[in-house]
């Protein structure tokens, strides 16, 4: 019996700020070890944005007792360590989601484990990130584990990264120390290539500068990390405007003999529209697009939605478009502004992220799923990335949780764009044609994964 | 009520377009949510055979329904109905069931565990519960029905092994869902792919909290059964929720019959779902509360999910929703 909190009903007396229908959301992971004290901070932002409610808290708090915290103390873990044999072997085994608003923001936790198959855990949470928090221990500074969870950031283009220096209260809120972790820090990302993170000294266990800043850290003039959290541009506001509108068709919807109930068959007699989720940038009215596999260019005359239509539409919303020409359009079609669609190719350029324990090597004949398509491919691996050094060595194979340069040979043409520039669009996972498992992701970096080579593929 | 009308929906030949999303300005949490699941139930449906929707008249799955129907629009939803009716379910639950797969114009199907137990496949638990029965009818179902792939309501706010279940999430032969080797999830590519006999549960509204859920529906104007709403019922107090005195659970020894103000948060079987005292009466009260709870859902009012820590983990590896 863990939950003991049973008599409650549910109070009205208090009026939330409750729009989720104004409020914006933003996805970000968290990276690090237990040791890091990952599973604290989680805690702390769940408990310090109220989103632990107490019925789990009292099943935390019984648990917690069990297992010798003493003093009304929790084990936050407890919180996040959703399955059996993580709370057996007190360890996290796999990415969870967390849920949590504050008056301004709606936000989405995955958090990723630090120990077990971390590698595939950071890209997993970081696909859908808009940010990335990566945890360090004030009194260890950056690690070898840091240094892997920043090339991972670093390889997957995280917009936003965010260094947490947990553990001040242990180091008495010495500025020196922090000044120290900070320049590592700084030369760490440089030579990985990242661009200057954010950092923040923070006691996930006292509470400093995570809901608000401390009156420990006088000398730290920035940012609690949750109101960071809640002033960064999430994907939408970020790129919409800034990226070439790209919708991968899903689907036609043509009601002709299936059209739902209530509406008038004579109106949608000739209805044809193609649907999919805007990967990247705005659509509008009258916009001029071209479509790949038919190469023909047309206009956009309607954007629908079922609650109306739309004068134009941004990433990330699923829509139908209908266009002027009656143009052969199917499940895999590519629709794009006009002149920015991307040479379709037959070869990818990736940098590649093995999940399984069979790896990844030269010869392996596999399913590529990007957008709305899947097509034969053959694997040619050229290299590994020595994570210790961020250099990359020559390898004909990857292990599971290495990460590395490959080319994949495609049995269709795909107008892939590169990852750097478009994001999700230039994105690809792996798949076992026998078994239907998900071998590795990808992503087709042409321009920065191969720099060293000079020879541009023009297949 | 034509669907037409529960979309709000200016036709689209309208030469006035509607309000658009101003260029520069952010979208809300409801429209990113609500174009992710369009997004999964697309590729679902482009990419399976024969896809199911598990329908139980409960808020999630009538928020699914909701979004497969705008999915499509102005198509009809291209797959059917499921319902696994324990025998224990509120009369109320089972007419807006009936009347919401005639007003999509959608095929229902209906797995009784009644019969299961009438002949023997299925034996009445000593504590009266039959959620736990559900598991058996449900796989005959989907094998039945040679479903392949199957929507649910599932969020992950929920429960904690609810928290680390994929959106698309392969279930064996046996139902089983395994979670230590679970299919990683990346960007917005779902990986579908099964072996003959295996079929794909997929949780559409899985980044949906269970307030997103009533601001979903107060927007859209979703209709509900009447449940969720507050009123009037007989009720005897048990482990600290209220229940409705019924068929299938009728007050012991000691429990006291009275007539209270009270709602459902969530709506499963008489005889594992609790009532809460409430005076919410629309959805606007209802969001109000739901805001300023201090209690989870399923801690206020599942006696299926008291049982142990591990309680929702178990009956999924056993092929549960």
């Amino acid at each position: 019996m863990t939950t003991t909190t049973t008599t409650e009903t549910t109070t009205t007396e208090a009026t939330a700020t409750l729009d989720t229908t104004t409020k914006t959301l933003l996805r970000f992971a968290t990276a690090g070890s237990v040791d890091d004290g990952k599973s604290t901070l989680v805690g702390r932002l769940l408990h310090d944005a109220k989103a632990i409610l107490a019925d789990q808290l009292a099943a935390v708090t019984a648990t917690s007792r069990e297992r010798g915290f003493l003093g009304g103390e929790f084990d936050f873990a407890l919180l996040t360590d959703g399955l059996r044999a993580e709370r057996e072997q007190g360890i996290t085994i796999d990415v969870a989601y967390r849920y949590f608003a504050t008056d301004r923001r709606s936000f989405i936790l995955a958090d990723c484990p630090g120990h077990v198959q971390y590698t595939r855990n950071m890209v997993t949470g970081a696909s859908t990130a808009d940010a990335v928090v990566v945890l360090i221990d004030a009194r260890t500074g950056a690690t070898e584990q840091t240094r892997r969870h920043l090339t991972v950031v670093s390889r997957l283009g995280i917009r936003h990264v965010i260094i947490a220096v947990n553990k001040i209260d242990l180091i008495d809120y010495d500025q020196t120390r922090i000044e120290t972790v900070e320049n590592d820090i700084k030369d760490l990302a440089d030579e990985i290539g990242l661009e200057t993170p954010h950092l923040i000294p923070i006691s996930a266990l006292a509470g400093d500068n995570v809901a608000t800043t401390s009156d420990n850290t006088p000398w730290y003039s920035g940012p609690a990390l949750l109101e960071l959290l809640e002033t960064l541009p999430s994907a939408d506001e970020d790129t919409a405007d800034l990226e070439a509108f790209r919708l991968d068709v899903q689907t036609v919807l043509r009601p002709q003999g299936g059209l739902a109930p209530g509406l008038d068959p004579e109106e949608f007699r000739d209805y044809r529209a193609v649907a999919g989720q805007i990967t990247a940038g705005r659509v509008s009215l009258g916009d001029e697009i071209e479509i790949h596999p038919a190469g023909l260019k047309t206009t956009v005359t309607g954007i629908d939605t079922a609650s109306g239509p739309l004068e134009t539409a941004s990433a990330p919303l699923s829509v139908a478009l209908r266009l002027a020409d009656d143009v052969d359009t199917a499940r895999g079609s590519v629709i794009a502004a006009a002149g920015t669609l991307p040479t379709p190719r037959r070869e990818l350029r990736a940098e590649v992220f093995p999940f399984t324990a069979e790896g990844l090597r030269t010869g392996d004949r596999v399913l590529i799923k990007t957008g709305t398509t899947t097509v034969k491919g053959i694997v040619t691996i050229e290299a590994k990335r020595n994570l210790e050094t961020s250099k990359t060595e020559p390898a004909e194979v990857l292990a599971g949780n290495d990460i590395g340069l490959a080319r994949v040979k495609l049995s269709a043409e795909l107008p892939v764009p590169d990852f750097r520039d478009h994001g999700t669009a230039g994105a690809f996972v792996v798949i076992d044609p026998q078994t239907g498992n998900t071998l590795a992701a990808g992503i087709h970096t042409p321009e920065a994964a191969h720099s060293a080579e000079s020879t541009e593929d023009q297949s | 009520m034509s669907i037409d009308t529960q979309f709000n929906h200016n036709t689209h030949t309208t030469a006035e377009a509607a309000p658009a999303h101003n260029p520069g300005a952010s979208l809300s949490t409801l429209d990113v949510l609500e174009s992710e699941a369009i997004h999964i139930i697309r590729e679902v449906a482009a990419e399976f055979e024969r896809p199911v929707l598990l329908f139980s008249g409960g808020k999630d799955s009538v928020t699914v329904l909701h979004l497969a129907a705008k999915a499509f629009w102005p198509a009809k939803i291209p797959f059917g109905l499921l319902h696994v009716d324990t025998g224990h379910n509120f009369d109320e639950i089972i007419r807006f069931r009936d009347e919401t797969a005639e007003k999509y114009g959608l095929d229902l199907t209906v797995a009784k565990v009644q019969d299961y137990i009438d002949d023997g496949r299925l034996r009445e638990r000593p504590d009266g519960t039959r959620n736990t029965l559900q598991t058996q009818p449900l796989l005959d179902a989907i094998t039945g029905g040679k479903f392949d792939a199957v929507f649910g309501g599932a969020r992950r706010d929920e429960d904690k092994a609810r928290a680390k279940e994929r959106i698309l999430s392969l279930r064996d032969e046996f139902g089983g869902w395994n979670p230590s080797s679970q299919r990683p999830e990346l960007w917005n590519l779902f990986n579908g792919r099964h072996l003959p006999g295996e079929h794909v549960r997929v949780f559409p509204i899985s980044n949906f909290t269970e307030l997103d859920v009533w601001s979903y529906i107060a927007r859209e104007g979703i209709e509900l059964p009447e449940l969720y709403f507050a009123h009037d019922r007989e009720v005897f107090q048990r482990d600290g929720m209220w229940w409705a005195t019924g068929e299938f659970s009728t007050p012991r020894n000691g429990e006291t019959v009275t007539t209270k103000k009270v709602r459902y948060r969530t709506v499963g079987d008489m005889s594992c779902t609790g009532a809460v005292e409430s005076s919410a009466d629309d959805l606007e009260s209802i969001l109000a509360e739901v805001a300023a709870t201090t209690v989870t859902e399923r801690g206020a009012t599942r006696a299926d999910d008291r049982i142990s820590a591990a309680a929702m983990e178990d009956r999924k590896k056993d092929g549960y929703f």
